[in-house]
Protein backbone atom coordinates (compact mmCIF):
# COMPACT_ATOMS: atom_id res chain seq x y z
CA UNK A 1 0.00 0.00 0.00
CA UNK A 2 1.71 3.62 -1.19
CA UNK A 3 1.55 5.81 1.78
CA UNK A 4 -1.19 8.22 2.58
CA UNK A 5 -1.16 12.00 2.67
CA UNK A 6 -0.91 11.78 6.02
CA UNK A 7 1.49 8.94 6.22
CA UNK A 8 3.69 11.46 3.68
CA UNK A 9 3.38 13.64 6.60
CA UNK A 10 3.72 11.52 9.29
CA UNK A 11 7.57 10.29 7.92
CA UNK A 12 8.56 13.53 7.27
CA UNK A 13 7.28 14.34 11.17
CA UNK A 14 10.30 11.97 11.82
CA UNK A 15 12.62 14.41 10.61
CA UNK A 16 11.90 16.84 13.51
CA UNK A 17 14.45 18.02 16.15
CA UNK A 18 14.06 19.03 19.36
CA UNK A 19 14.49 22.79 18.76
CA UNK A 20 13.94 23.32 14.98
CA UNK A 21 12.34 25.98 13.43
CA UNK A 22 10.23 24.86 10.75
CA UNK A 23 8.63 26.52 7.59
CA UNK A 24 5.71 24.00 6.30
CA UNK A 25 3.93 24.47 2.92
CA UNK A 26 0.71 24.67 1.75
CA UNK A 27 -0.99 21.18 1.45
CA UNK A 28 0.76 17.47 2.45
CA UNK A 29 3.04 19.76 4.56
CA UNK A 30 0.59 21.16 6.64
CA UNK A 31 -0.20 18.06 7.94
CA UNK A 32 3.26 17.34 9.33
CA UNK A 33 2.24 19.59 12.66
CA UNK A 34 0.01 16.87 13.68
CA UNK A 35 2.30 14.03 13.80
CA UNK A 36 5.39 16.26 16.12
CA UNK A 37 7.02 13.25 18.14
CA UNK A 38 6.10 13.65 21.41
CA UNK A 39 8.56 15.39 23.61
CA UNK A 40 9.97 17.28 20.70
CA UNK A 41 9.54 21.00 20.39
CA UNK A 42 9.59 23.04 17.19
CA UNK A 43 8.58 26.14 16.48
CA UNK A 44 6.42 26.75 13.18
CA UNK A 45 7.31 29.78 11.19
CA UNK A 46 4.55 31.46 9.04
CA UNK A 47 6.12 33.59 6.32
CA UNK A 48 3.27 36.29 6.86
CA UNK A 49 4.89 37.02 9.76
CA UNK A 50 4.53 34.14 12.94
CA UNK A 51 6.79 32.25 14.57
CA UNK A 52 5.20 29.84 16.99
CA UNK A 53 2.20 29.00 15.16
CA UNK A 54 -0.83 27.11 17.20
CA UNK A 55 -3.96 24.72 15.78
CA UNK A 56 -6.72 26.29 14.55
CA UNK A 57 -9.00 28.25 16.53
CA UNK A 58 -12.60 27.01 18.12
CA UNK A 59 -15.29 27.67 16.17
CA UNK A 60 -16.60 31.20 17.30
CA UNK A 61 -13.15 32.11 18.17
CA UNK A 62 -11.62 33.02 14.00
CA UNK A 63 -9.60 36.10 13.83
CA UNK A 64 -9.50 37.88 10.66
CA UNK A 65 -5.98 39.04 11.71
CA UNK A 66 -4.69 36.00 12.79
CA UNK A 67 -3.83 33.80 9.79
CA UNK A 68 -1.04 31.46 8.11
CA UNK A 69 0.40 31.47 4.53
CA UNK A 70 -2.57 29.73 3.48
CA UNK A 71 -4.95 32.10 4.78
CA UNK A 72 -6.25 29.94 6.96
CA UNK A 73 -7.45 30.88 10.53
CA UNK A 74 -4.96 30.01 13.26
CA UNK A 75 -3.87 30.63 16.99
CA UNK A 76 -0.90 31.62 18.78
CA UNK A 77 1.32 29.61 21.34
CA UNK A 78 2.85 31.06 24.27
CA UNK A 79 6.50 32.49 23.39
CA UNK A 80 4.83 33.20 19.93
CA UNK A 81 6.07 36.65 17.94
CA UNK A 82 4.18 38.51 14.83
CA UNK A 83 6.75 40.35 12.26
CA UNK A 84 6.68 42.45 9.21
CA UNK A 85 7.33 40.35 5.93
CA UNK A 86 10.55 41.75 5.42
CA UNK A 87 11.50 40.38 8.75
CA UNK A 88 10.14 37.03 7.76
CA UNK A 89 11.95 36.64 4.96
CA UNK A 90 15.27 38.24 6.56
CA UNK A 91 15.28 35.05 8.94
CA UNK A 92 14.55 32.65 6.13
CA UNK A 93 17.34 34.02 3.61
CA UNK A 94 19.99 34.18 7.06
CA UNK A 95 19.26 30.63 7.29
CA UNK A 96 17.75 30.41 10.42
CA UNK A 97 15.13 27.99 9.39
CA UNK A 98 16.22 24.47 10.06
CA UNK A 99 13.86 22.74 8.39
CA UNK A 100 11.32 23.45 5.12
CA UNK A 101 8.69 21.09 4.15
CA UNK A 102 6.90 22.31 0.57
CA UNK A 103 5.00 20.78 -2.26
CA UNK A 104 6.00 20.41 -6.06
CA UNK A 105 4.97 19.68 -9.31
CA UNK A 106 8.32 18.31 -10.47
CA UNK A 107 11.70 17.17 -8.43
CA UNK A 108 14.80 16.91 -10.63
CA UNK A 109 17.54 14.49 -10.11
CA UNK A 110 19.97 17.43 -9.12
CA UNK A 111 17.82 19.11 -6.62
CA UNK A 112 16.16 21.17 -9.08
CA UNK A 113 12.64 21.71 -8.18
CA UNK A 114 9.41 23.37 -10.20
CA UNK A 115 6.40 24.07 -8.23
CA UNK A 116 4.64 27.33 -9.20
CA UNK A 117 3.68 27.73 -12.50
CA UNK A 118 2.27 25.77 -15.76
CA UNK A 119 3.04 27.89 -18.59
CA UNK A 120 -0.33 28.97 -20.48
CA UNK A 121 -2.08 26.94 -17.64
CA UNK A 122 -1.59 28.18 -14.33
CA UNK A 123 -0.76 31.22 -13.56
CA UNK A 124 -0.84 31.90 -9.43
CA UNK A 125 2.69 32.95 -8.75
CA UNK A 126 5.25 31.85 -6.65
CA UNK A 127 4.43 33.57 -3.40
CA UNK A 128 7.78 32.19 -0.79
CA UNK A 129 8.55 29.42 -2.56
CA UNK A 130 11.63 30.72 -3.92
CA UNK A 131 12.51 32.53 -1.69
CA UNK A 132 12.24 29.81 0.84
CA UNK A 133 13.93 26.99 -1.82
CA UNK A 134 17.00 29.47 -2.22
CA UNK A 135 18.16 29.70 1.18
CA UNK A 136 17.03 27.07 3.37
CA UNK A 137 19.99 24.33 4.04
CA UNK A 138 17.73 21.67 4.83
CA UNK A 139 14.34 21.14 2.57
CA UNK A 140 11.65 18.23 1.68
CA UNK A 141 9.48 17.80 -1.00
CA UNK A 142 6.42 16.38 0.26
CA UNK A 143 4.37 15.07 -2.73
CA UNK A 144 2.61 11.75 -4.61
CA UNK A 145 5.31 10.28 -6.60
CA UNK A 146 3.45 10.21 -10.22
CA UNK A 147 1.19 13.21 -11.37
CA UNK A 148 -3.05 12.33 -12.28
CA UNK A 149 -1.86 11.43 -15.73
CA UNK A 150 0.56 8.79 -13.84
CA UNK A 151 3.72 10.64 -14.83
CA UNK A 152 6.63 10.61 -13.10
CA UNK A 153 7.15 13.32 -11.07
CA UNK A 154 10.91 12.67 -10.25
CA UNK A 155 12.57 13.50 -13.15
CA UNK A 156 16.15 13.47 -15.13
CA UNK A 157 15.00 17.58 -15.69
CA UNK A 158 11.90 19.75 -14.47
CA UNK A 159 10.07 20.34 -17.77
CA UNK A 160 8.00 23.01 -15.82
CA UNK A 161 9.56 26.78 -15.04
CA UNK A 162 12.10 26.06 -11.98
CA UNK A 163 11.43 27.42 -8.50
CA UNK A 164 14.83 26.57 -7.60
CA UNK A 165 17.86 25.23 -8.87
CA UNK A 166 20.47 22.13 -6.93
CA UNK A 167 18.02 22.81 -3.94
CA UNK A 168 16.15 19.83 -2.63
CA UNK A 169 17.73 17.33 -0.50
CA UNK A 170 14.82 14.83 0.36
CA UNK A 171 12.06 13.36 -1.27
CA UNK A 172 9.23 12.12 0.58
CA UNK A 173 6.51 10.67 -1.94
CA UNK A 174 3.61 7.69 -1.44
CA UNK A 175 6.34 5.10 -2.72
CA UNK A 176 9.10 5.89 -0.47
CA UNK A 177 11.91 8.43 0.86
CA UNK A 178 14.42 9.87 -1.50
CA UNK A 179 17.18 11.28 -1.04
CA UNK A 180 19.39 13.60 -3.62
CA UNK A 181 22.92 13.20 -4.52
CA UNK A 182 25.49 13.10 -7.23
CA UNK A 183 23.97 10.00 -8.37
CA UNK A 184 20.41 11.48 -8.55
CA UNK A 185 17.67 10.17 -6.46
CA UNK A 186 18.49 7.40 -3.59
CA UNK A 187 16.07 5.64 -2.09
CA UNK A 188 16.58 4.60 1.04
CA UNK A 189 13.12 3.95 2.26
CA UNK A 190 9.84 2.36 0.34
CA UNK A 191 6.25 2.34 1.56
CA UNK A 192 4.94 -1.05 3.03
CA UNK A 193 3.72 -3.25 0.04
CA UNK A 194 5.59 -1.00 -2.56
CA UNK A 195 8.20 -3.17 -4.49
CA UNK A 196 11.03 -1.81 -5.58
CA UNK A 197 10.13 -2.70 -9.16
CA UNK A 198 7.28 -0.40 -9.07
CA UNK A 199 9.13 2.41 -7.91
CA UNK A 200 11.86 1.94 -10.69
CA UNK A 201 9.23 2.07 -12.87
CA UNK A 202 7.66 5.10 -11.52
CA UNK A 203 11.21 6.87 -11.31
CA UNK A 204 12.03 9.03 -14.70
CA UNK A 205 15.35 10.42 -13.09
CA UNK A 206 18.66 8.52 -12.31
CA UNK A 207 17.43 5.92 -9.29
CA UNK A 208 19.76 4.44 -7.10
CA UNK A 209 18.71 1.87 -4.48
CA UNK A 210 20.23 2.13 -1.29
CA UNK A 211 21.93 -1.07 -0.31
CA UNK A 212 19.97 -0.70 3.57
CA UNK A 213 17.14 0.24 1.45
CA UNK A 214 14.06 -0.54 4.24
CA UNK A 215 10.61 -0.13 5.42
CA UNK A 216 9.15 3.04 5.70
CA UNK A 217 8.48 2.69 9.40
CA UNK A 218 5.17 4.79 10.47
CA UNK B 1 1.63 68.47 13.65
CA UNK B 2 -1.53 66.96 12.02
CA UNK B 3 -1.54 64.53 9.38
CA UNK B 4 -6.03 63.64 10.03
CA UNK B 5 -7.52 63.53 7.18
CA UNK B 6 -11.65 62.98 7.11
CA UNK B 7 -12.32 59.95 5.47
CA UNK B 8 -10.32 57.96 2.22
CA UNK B 9 -12.10 59.87 -0.47
CA UNK B 10 -10.08 63.21 1.05
CA UNK B 11 -6.98 60.55 1.35
CA UNK B 12 -7.51 59.38 -2.30
CA UNK B 13 -8.40 62.87 -3.83
CA UNK B 14 -4.63 62.99 -5.83
CA UNK B 15 -4.48 59.92 -6.53
CA UNK B 16 -4.61 59.94 -10.85
CA UNK B 17 -4.97 57.53 -13.81
CA UNK B 18 -1.77 56.02 -14.22
CA UNK B 19 -0.03 56.25 -11.39
CA UNK B 20 1.77 53.39 -9.24
CA UNK B 21 0.32 53.04 -5.18
CA UNK B 22 1.60 50.07 -3.05
CA UNK B 23 -0.50 48.37 -0.94
CA UNK B 24 -0.58 46.69 2.19
CA UNK B 25 -2.13 43.39 3.24
CA UNK B 26 -1.34 39.56 2.95
CA UNK B 27 -4.62 38.17 1.06
CA UNK B 28 -7.07 39.72 2.65
CA UNK B 29 -5.67 40.07 6.07
CA UNK B 30 -4.73 43.59 6.74
CA UNK B 31 -5.72 44.99 3.43
CA UNK B 32 -6.65 48.83 3.37
CA UNK B 33 -10.29 48.27 2.90
CA UNK B 34 -11.74 52.10 3.13
CA UNK B 35 -9.10 53.26 0.46
CA UNK B 36 -10.00 50.52 -1.93
CA UNK B 37 -13.68 51.52 -2.10
CA UNK B 38 -12.22 55.04 -2.53
CA UNK B 39 -10.67 54.48 -5.37
CA UNK B 40 -12.82 52.19 -6.62
CA UNK B 41 -15.45 55.02 -6.37
CA UNK B 42 -13.00 57.67 -7.59
CA UNK B 43 -12.84 55.57 -10.92
CA UNK B 44 -9.17 56.27 -11.80
CA UNK B 45 -7.75 53.20 -14.54
CA UNK B 46 -4.55 52.57 -15.62
CA UNK B 47 -3.06 51.94 -12.02
CA UNK B 48 -0.15 49.74 -11.48
CA UNK B 49 -0.33 47.90 -8.33
CA UNK B 50 2.49 46.68 -6.23
CA UNK B 51 0.86 44.33 -3.55
CA UNK B 52 1.80 40.99 -2.48
CA UNK B 53 -1.93 39.34 -3.84
CA UNK B 54 -4.45 40.69 -5.57
CA UNK B 55 -7.54 40.24 -3.92
CA UNK B 56 -10.25 37.77 -4.22
CA UNK B 57 -13.49 38.51 -7.28
CA UNK B 58 -15.42 40.62 -5.02
CA UNK B 59 -13.06 41.92 -2.64
CA UNK B 60 -9.82 44.07 -1.85
CA UNK B 61 -7.70 44.69 -5.03
CA UNK B 62 -10.22 42.15 -7.05
CA UNK B 63 -12.75 45.18 -6.62
CA UNK B 64 -10.50 47.72 -8.02
CA UNK B 65 -10.05 44.38 -11.12
CA UNK B 66 -13.55 44.19 -11.47
CA UNK B 67 -13.29 48.19 -12.52
CA UNK B 68 -10.99 47.40 -14.96
CA UNK B 69 -8.96 50.29 -13.21
CA UNK B 70 -5.87 48.32 -12.88
CA UNK B 71 -3.31 48.05 -16.16
CA UNK B 72 -0.48 45.97 -13.93
CA UNK B 73 0.02 44.01 -11.24
CA UNK B 74 3.22 43.59 -9.60
CA UNK B 75 2.43 40.42 -6.49
CA UNK B 76 4.12 37.33 -5.45
CA UNK B 77 0.59 34.96 -5.71
CA UNK B 78 -2.50 35.88 -7.39
CA UNK B 79 -4.59 32.79 -7.17
CA UNK B 80 -7.82 32.60 -5.74
CA UNK B 81 -9.22 35.32 -8.32
CA UNK B 82 -10.72 34.25 -11.75
CA UNK B 83 -11.55 37.50 -12.81
CA UNK B 84 -7.81 38.78 -12.77
CA UNK B 85 -6.53 35.15 -14.47
CA UNK B 86 -9.18 36.34 -17.10
CA UNK B 87 -8.03 39.46 -17.66
CA UNK B 88 -4.28 38.04 -17.58
CA UNK B 89 -4.84 35.47 -20.02
CA UNK B 90 -7.15 37.77 -22.76
CA UNK B 91 -3.95 40.23 -22.79
CA UNK B 92 -5.79 42.87 -20.82
CA UNK B 93 -3.97 43.11 -17.35
CA UNK B 94 0.16 42.70 -17.32
CA UNK B 95 1.31 41.17 -14.42
CA UNK B 96 5.11 40.52 -12.98
CA UNK B 97 5.24 37.75 -10.60
CA UNK B 98 8.00 37.99 -8.56
CA UNK B 99 9.53 36.03 -5.04
CA UNK B 100 7.34 36.98 -1.78
CA UNK B 101 10.71 37.91 0.23
CA UNK B 102 12.34 40.02 -2.76
CA UNK B 103 9.10 42.02 -2.97
CA UNK B 104 9.29 42.72 0.88
CA UNK B 105 12.64 43.81 0.25
CA UNK B 106 12.62 45.70 -2.38
CA UNK B 107 9.93 48.13 -0.54
CA UNK B 108 11.97 47.84 2.49
CA UNK B 109 15.08 49.05 0.25
CA UNK B 110 12.55 51.78 -0.63
CA UNK B 111 11.92 52.76 2.32
CA UNK B 112 15.55 52.44 3.81
CA UNK B 113 17.40 54.68 0.59
CA UNK B 114 18.85 52.23 -0.59
CA UNK B 115 18.62 52.02 -4.38
CA UNK B 116 18.57 48.27 -4.98
CA UNK B 117 19.90 44.99 -2.94
CA UNK B 118 21.18 41.71 -3.80
CA UNK B 119 18.99 38.83 -3.36
CA UNK B 120 19.13 34.93 -3.43
CA UNK B 121 15.60 34.38 -4.57
CA UNK B 122 15.33 33.38 -8.17
CA UNK B 123 18.48 32.29 -8.88
CA UNK B 124 18.90 30.16 -12.02
CA UNK B 125 15.16 30.32 -13.10
CA UNK B 126 13.61 32.96 -15.00
CA UNK B 127 12.93 35.59 -12.68
CA UNK B 128 16.81 36.68 -13.47
CA UNK B 129 16.10 37.00 -16.79
CA UNK B 130 17.38 40.28 -17.35
CA UNK B 131 19.06 40.58 -14.20
CA UNK B 132 22.52 41.82 -13.34
CA UNK B 133 24.60 38.76 -11.53
CA UNK B 134 26.63 38.95 -8.71
CA UNK B 135 29.03 36.48 -7.12
CA UNK B 136 29.55 36.76 -3.10
CA UNK B 137 31.66 34.11 -1.40
CA UNK B 138 30.76 31.62 -4.06
CA UNK B 139 27.42 31.97 -4.44
CA UNK B 140 24.95 33.97 -6.91
CA UNK B 141 22.79 36.94 -6.18
CA UNK B 142 20.29 39.19 -8.22
CA UNK B 143 20.55 42.57 -8.24
CA UNK B 144 16.92 43.83 -7.25
CA UNK B 145 16.02 47.32 -7.38
CA UNK B 146 13.92 49.40 -4.83
CA UNK B 147 10.41 50.35 -5.71
CA UNK B 148 9.43 53.65 -7.09
CA UNK B 149 5.97 54.66 -6.82
CA UNK B 150 3.03 57.27 -6.13
CA UNK B 151 1.03 56.68 -3.14
CA UNK B 152 1.48 54.09 -0.72
CA UNK B 153 -1.79 52.62 1.09
CA UNK B 154 -1.35 50.57 4.62
CA UNK B 155 -3.76 49.93 7.11
CA UNK B 156 -2.88 49.76 10.35
CA UNK B 157 -4.68 48.54 13.78
CA UNK B 158 -4.03 52.08 15.95
CA UNK B 159 -2.50 55.32 14.85
CA UNK B 160 -2.11 58.36 16.57
CA UNK B 161 -2.13 62.22 14.38
CA UNK B 162 1.62 62.16 13.91
CA UNK B 163 1.19 58.85 11.93
CA UNK B 164 2.73 56.57 14.15
CA UNK B 165 1.06 52.54 13.48
CA UNK B 166 0.49 50.05 15.34
CA UNK B 167 -0.73 46.92 13.54
CA UNK B 168 -2.62 43.75 15.12
CA UNK B 169 -1.05 40.22 14.77
CA UNK B 170 -0.48 39.07 11.47
CA UNK B 171 -2.32 42.15 10.03
CA UNK B 172 0.97 43.65 10.02
CA UNK B 173 2.78 41.56 6.99
CA UNK B 174 3.79 44.02 4.56
CA UNK B 175 1.54 47.09 5.79
CA UNK B 176 4.96 48.03 7.17
CA UNK B 177 7.60 47.76 4.40
CA UNK B 178 4.55 49.85 1.98
CA UNK B 179 4.22 52.30 4.26
CA UNK B 180 8.05 53.32 4.48
CA UNK B 181 8.39 52.95 0.65
CA UNK B 182 5.14 55.60 -0.60
CA UNK B 183 6.32 59.21 -1.71
CA UNK B 184 3.02 59.52 -0.08
CA UNK B 185 2.18 57.28 2.46
CA UNK B 186 -1.80 56.46 3.16
CA UNK B 187 -2.57 54.96 6.71
CA UNK B 188 -6.11 53.85 7.49
CA UNK B 189 -6.43 52.63 11.33
CA UNK B 190 -9.31 50.97 13.06
CA UNK B 191 -8.67 53.26 16.26
CA UNK B 192 -6.91 57.16 15.70
CA UNK B 193 -5.65 57.98 18.90
CA UNK B 194 -4.07 61.41 20.08
CA UNK B 195 -0.08 61.68 20.54
CA UNK B 196 1.04 60.44 23.62
CA UNK B 197 -1.67 57.11 23.72
CA UNK B 198 0.63 54.84 22.45
CA UNK B 199 3.67 53.35 23.90
CA UNK B 200 6.23 54.87 21.99
CA UNK B 201 8.28 51.55 22.75
CA UNK B 202 5.76 49.30 20.56
CA UNK B 203 5.12 51.81 17.78
CA UNK B 204 5.93 49.52 14.46
CA UNK B 205 5.50 52.15 12.02
CA UNK B 206 7.39 55.74 12.79
CA UNK B 207 5.05 58.61 11.98
CA UNK B 208 8.17 60.15 9.59
CA UNK B 209 6.87 58.00 6.99
CA UNK B 210 3.38 58.69 7.01
CA UNK B 211 1.67 61.79 5.31
CA UNK B 212 -2.02 61.50 5.73
CA UNK B 213 -4.10 59.13 8.68
CA UNK B 214 -7.98 58.81 9.35
CA UNK B 215 -9.78 56.66 11.30
CA UNK B 216 -11.58 53.97 9.03
CA UNK B 217 -15.28 52.80 8.83
CA UNK B 218 -16.81 49.17 8.41
CA UNK B 219 -14.28 47.46 8.68
CA UNK B 220 -15.16 43.90 6.99
CA UNK B 221 -12.25 41.54 7.71
CA UNK B 222 -13.00 39.20 5.55
CA UNK B 223 -11.55 35.43 6.18
CA UNK B 224 -10.29 33.88 3.30
CA UNK B 225 -10.12 29.98 4.32
CA UNK B 226 -12.10 29.99 8.01
CA UNK B 227 -10.14 26.99 9.57
CA UNK B 228 -11.32 25.56 13.10
CA UNK B 229 -11.12 22.71 15.26
CA UNK B 230 -13.63 21.13 17.23
CA UNK B 231 -14.18 21.41 20.89
CA UNK B 232 -13.61 17.62 22.32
Amino acid sequence: MALTKEQIAQRIAQELQDGFYVNLGIGIPTLVANYIPEGISVVLQSENGLLGMGPFPYEGEEDADLINAGKQTITTLPGSVFFDSATSFGMIRAGKVDLTVLGAMEVADNGDIANWKIPGKMVKGMGGAMDLVAAAKNIIVAMQHTNRAGESKLLPQCTLPLTGVNCITKVVTDLGVFEINDDGFRCVEYAPGVTIEEIKAKTAGRLVIADDVKEVAI
Amino acid sequence: MNKVVANAEEAVKDIESGMTLMLGGFGLCGIPENCIAAIVKKGVNKLTCISNNAGVDDFGIGLMLQQKQVKKMISSYVGENAEFERQLLSGELEVELIPQGTLATRAMATGYGMPAVWLLAGVGTEVAEGKEVRNFNGKEYLLEEAFDSDFAIVKAWKGDRMGNLIYKDTARNFNPMMAMAGKITIAEVEELVEPGELDPNFIHTPGIYVHRIFQGANYEKRIEQRTVRQRN
